[in-house]
């Protein structure tokens, strides 16, 4: 809308709030509307109150469009349907809004019963009530001041991710500067000979394509590369990363970025872990990555072994090599490139000379992607032989290599004599140095490397040297791999403005790394382009508040610096020192903070805390108990609106009030709701844990945790602990959400109401 | 050919799976199987089977050329292609295991006594010898397979199946006497002889 709005909130502008109370969907026949305008004017003091049949239409919109533009209606309280419905329709700038969920969260979860009508239209007060106290108390966000907009985009590392991503970033007009370890760029891909296809029909290896991809790069006039090189110091935020790169001639050079892309790669696991199997004792067994240099030297003629320079005229390859293993030093999951790199290997063999027996020894065939199951096949029927095995081990004899295996379709140990062993080890990240695994004591230092041997095959050097108070390098989430969540947020560490591609984010192919590559090259000009108009990168992406903090409060606890999940918060001179750009607006460290000091512009302490002392509660005698419920806006209320979509019935005493995060609850709110006499309080989170689900890592996390302290407070209330209960509650739990509600309304009617209504 | 019936094979190396390719029908697919198992479990016969037709795969590619060959698994394929309709490799299974069994027995390396085996020479014997089926000679050599005294036995149970297709005129009793065939029966014999004699000379030559 009208962009000659923006100023209005600049002035000290008085709070004018307007509510606009929808009949339609339902709405009208089944609550009072005069009712509601009643309270809505007379109990939260909204300055103008108007009704309307259709708010969400075009009519509807104008209706209050008007108000803001004629009656200088500032805050905005719709009393319609969910915050999460028609966002496209309620969507006015320079106002600060709330939703009173009338629909979904009202008349869609009650029966439409003459015995049920009085609690429903409670229900229905207390939202209003709630949604014109929530936005009294709400600032319009005026977008993060510190907004800076450097358009470069950093890329580290020059393997065929970095090369991906530098190249699709400058393509799509970004200037890049692509920082590369080595000498050369390429990576583990430009020293192989060929690459497994990318296109139909996928029967035979084709080129890598690596040289033309560093051809392409170096003839971009937007990409600056520098060889040789490292970084030795990377500071600031989306928008104004300064970096220090030591470069090849011995000087450092200091630039500017927006974002950054850690295409750090991998190294392969250490095969002298592996002596049963042969390495280290005979030159004939091998790596894959070591048979593709011999196959480069070859270079379509035969392959000879290492030690003798005989023509290779028998080879096994050995999958799952220190993989897949729960054993202690070796590699706990799978590397998902090796399958179809060895059926690639073994066609270099078969294609030179097809009587040349190749033996492709597997515990599971796995070859993702597309083309995977295509190029088994083409390996088939070039005669590659295909073995379910479990191999015991590799001994030299003879002349050659005799391989110990139990066919496990045979049920039987046999073994096979040739003249090449090729062991499929796996990849390990380059992910710099685990930033959670730094120990505080010396015992802990031992304990945990023992507890964690995936984690310390690689150098423990630091790959971006980050000045940030957390540590110099990305947090790490699983087997040392540089991620926040495999599934739901690919690219997405937990730095807000530095995106992780290719195999340091998990183990890939070629394929894969490009693909990679291009997003998190979209990632990466996402970030710049946000943190230039001063809003939130995933997830809360575009959201203009940010945390402010007052100062004069701050009892320097550093609680918000240590508990915020992304890193934004450093310490200036004891104080707390946001960098609003790496910000993703979870709240995390307004529930953290004792003092309560911290707030957003439009989520607060004030915001949330207004609305509960404002829903009405009634005295003991009137067996109305009320619940609050505090629901995750990303799963957890989700999940509530849909069952009202579903029309899953709950407790009409439940008021529900979302949250960004859980992580943002400050027990505040808990002990203030348990002191103005609610019977029961749920506080509904995502996963926490190994396996979270939380858009914020460890919000829900966070929560639990101080949650477990409440018990404390509710004894000194002399309150009965299972009025307050966490749970994790996923986006898909439609019917567990209301049955926990209901649950609880169960529990509170057996210990009975609080004593604490007044 | 005598010496192919006993060829040392190395383990795990193509040897074997080259000769099936060469000399077993459908043996080039063999090579193809990805030892899923669906062949195995589809099998209305598999409970009966030493080797399912997966697992004898796998004994080809490991070389195991004389527990395949000596195998009385192959011969327990009745044809009624489930696997092949179920294989999502599409494998022929059913033309390998009758491919498999045949080579066997061209090697003389199938086991003697296998029920199936016996019926099919028994047949091969009777129809090629007029060019037509003597279903009397074939029903009579059947019951004398296993000796006189249980052929008389086999005979006098199946006396009022045999009198009732006479009477229906579905057997000929004169059939007994030579029987009906083919008019240029040696020119049939000739045909065949020459067939054998390609077949002989390929077998010979993939070597």
């Amino acid at each position: 809308m009208a962009d000659e709005k923006l100023p209005v909130e600049k002035l000290p502008v008085e709070k004018k709030v307007g509510a606009y109370i929808c009949k339609g969907c339902g709405l009208g026949e089944r609550l009072e509307g005069a009712q509601l305008s009643m309270i809505a004017e007379r109990d939260a003091k909204a300055h103008i109150v108007r009704e309307h049949n259709f708010l969400c239409s075009e009519e509807g919109v104008k209706m209050i469009q008007d108000d803001i533009d004629n009656e200088g209606v500032n805050r905005v309280a719709i009393c319609a349907c969910s915050r999460r419905a028609k966002t496209e329709a309620f969507r006015f700038e320079g106002v600060a809004m709330s939703r009173a969920n009338l629909r979904e969260g009202v008349i869609w979860v009650r029966p439409d019963t003459d015995e049920a009508r009085e609690t429903t239209e409670e229900m229905a007060a207390d939202y209003v009530r709630m949604a014109v106290w929530e936005t009294k108390f709400m600032t319009p966000p005026t977008g993060n001041e510190e907004a800076a907009c450097q358009r470069d985009i950093l890329v580290v590392g020059g393997g065929v991710s970095g090369l991906t991503a530098a190249l699709e970033t400058a393509r799509a007009g970004y200037p890049v500067t692509l920082v590369e370890k080595t000498g050369q760029l390429g990576g583990k891909a430009g020293q192989a000979w060929k690459a497994v296809p990318e296109r139909a029909p996928y029967s035979d290896p084709v080129g890598t394509g690596v040289a033309e991809l560093i051809k392409a790069c170096e003839a971009a006039d937007n990409i600056t590369i520098h060889l040789n090189a490292s970084l030795t110091k990377t500071a600031g935020a989306p928008g104004r990363f300064e970096a220090d790169i030591s470069v090849e001639s011995g000087t450092t050079v200091m630039a500017k970025f927006g974002a950054i892309v850690q295409a750090s790669g991998y190294t392969d696991f250490d095969a002298n872990k592996l002596p049963g199997l042969g390495y280290g004792k005979t030159p004939d067994v091998v790596t894959q990555q070591e048979l593709e240099a011999l196959a480069r030297v070859a270079d379509g003629g035969p392959i000879k072994r290492p030690s003798d320079g005989k023509e290779v005229k028998s080879v096994a390859f050995i999958q799952c090599a220190g993989q897949r293993s729960n054993k202690e030093g070796l590699l706990s999951y799978c590397s998902g490139h090796c399958c179809a790199t060895s059926i690639k290997q073994a066609m270099y063999f078969k294609d030179q000379n097809p009587d040349i027996d190749t033996n492709i020894l597997y515990r599971d065939l796995r070859t993702p992607g597309s083309g995977g199951e295509d190029f088994y096949r083409s390996g088939q029927e070039k005669g590659v032989t295909f073995t379910k095995a479990c191999v015991d081990g590799v001994e030299v004899a003879g002349g050659g290599l005799k391989v110990k295996f139990d066919d496990l379709i045979l049920d039987q140990g046999t073994e096979e004599n040739v003249d090449l062993v090729v062991l499929a080890v796996g990849q390990v990240p380059n992910s710099g140095v685990n930033i959670d695994a730094v120990p505080l004591e010396d015992e802990a230092e031992e304990e945990s490397e023992e507890a964690k041997p995936a984690e310390v095959h690689v150098p423990l050097e630091s790959i971006l040297n980050l000045d940030y108070r957390q540590g110099p390098d990305l947090p790490q989430l699983v087997d040392g791999f540089t991620d926040s969540h495999f599934i739901c947020f690919p690219y997405e560490t937990r730095r807000t403005g530095i995106y992780a591609t290719g195999p340091v984010r998990r183990p890939m192919d070629i394929i894969s790394a490009r693909e990679d590559a291009t997003g998190a090259a979209m990632k990466a000009i996402q970030a710049v382009e946000n943190a230039a108009q001063g809003r939130a990168a995933h997830p809360r992406s575009g959201d203009l508040s940010f945390p402010h903090f007052r100062k004069e409060g701050c009892t320097q606890c550093k609680r918000c610096t240590v508990e915020c999940p992304f890193g934004a918060i450093n310490e200036e001179d004891g104080y707390p020192q946001f960098n609003e750009s790496r910000c993703r607006r979870c709240g995390t460290c307004m529930g953290a903070c004792p003092v309560r000091i911290i707030s957003f512009e439009n989520y607060s302490v004030d915001t949330v805390g207004q609305q509960l002392k404002n829903i009405d509660i009634p005295d003991e005698f009137d067996e109305k108990p009320r619940i609050l419920v505090l629901a995750c806006e990303n799963d957890a209320y989700p999940a509530l609106d849909m069952a009202g979509m579903n029309h899953i019935e709950y407790s009409a005493f439940a008021r529900i009030i979302p949250v960004r995060c859980l992580g943002s609850v400050n027990l505040i709110w808990i002990t203030d709701a348990m002191n103005s006499g609610y019977d029961g309080i749920i506080l509904m989170g995502c996963q926490k844990g190994e396996n979270y689900q939380c858009h914020f890592v460890r919000g829900s996390e966070m929560a639990h945790q101080r949650m477990s302290k409440v018990d404390d407070t509710l004894q000194s209330l002399s309150l009965e602990p299972e009025r307050v209960a966490t749970y994790e509650v996923a986006i898909t739990d439609i019917e567990r959400a209301p049955q926990l509600i209901n649950e609880m309304a169960e529990t509170i009617e057996r210990i009975g109401m609080s004593p604490f209504k007044f | 050919m005598s010496d192919m019936s006993n060829a040392v094979v190395e383990k795990y190396h193509n040897d074997f799976l080259k000769e099936v390719e060469a000399h077993v029908e459908d043996g080039e697919w063999v090579k193809m199987c990805m030892q899923c198992g669906v062949c195995a479990g589809s099998c209305p016969l598999g409970d009966h089977w030493a080797h399912p037709p997966q697992e004898l795969f796998m004994m080809i590619r490991a070389g195991k050329r004389e527990e395949v060959l000596t195998s009385d698994s192959m011969w327990m394929c009745t044809s009624c292609y489930n696997c092949i309709v179920r294989c999502p490799r599409g494998l022929p299974i059913t033309h390998i295991m009758h491919g498999l069994a045949h080579y066997a027995h061209r090697l003389g390396l199938a086991p003697e006594k296998q029920p199936t085996r016996v019926f099919a020479k028994l047949f091969w014997d009777n129809i090629t010898k007029n060019g037509r089926a003597n279903e009397l000679k074939m029903g009579l050599s059947l019951y004398f397979k296993d000796g006189f005294g249980n052929g008389i036995k086999e005979a006098m149970k199946n006396r009022p199946l045999g009198q009732a297709m006479m009477k229906a005129k579905r057997l000929n009793p004169m059939e007994f006497f030579g029987g009906h065939g083919v008019k240029d029966k040696s020119g049939l014999h000739a045909m065949l002889a020459k067939a054998r004699e390609i077949e002989d000379a390929k077998l010979e030559q993939g070597k």
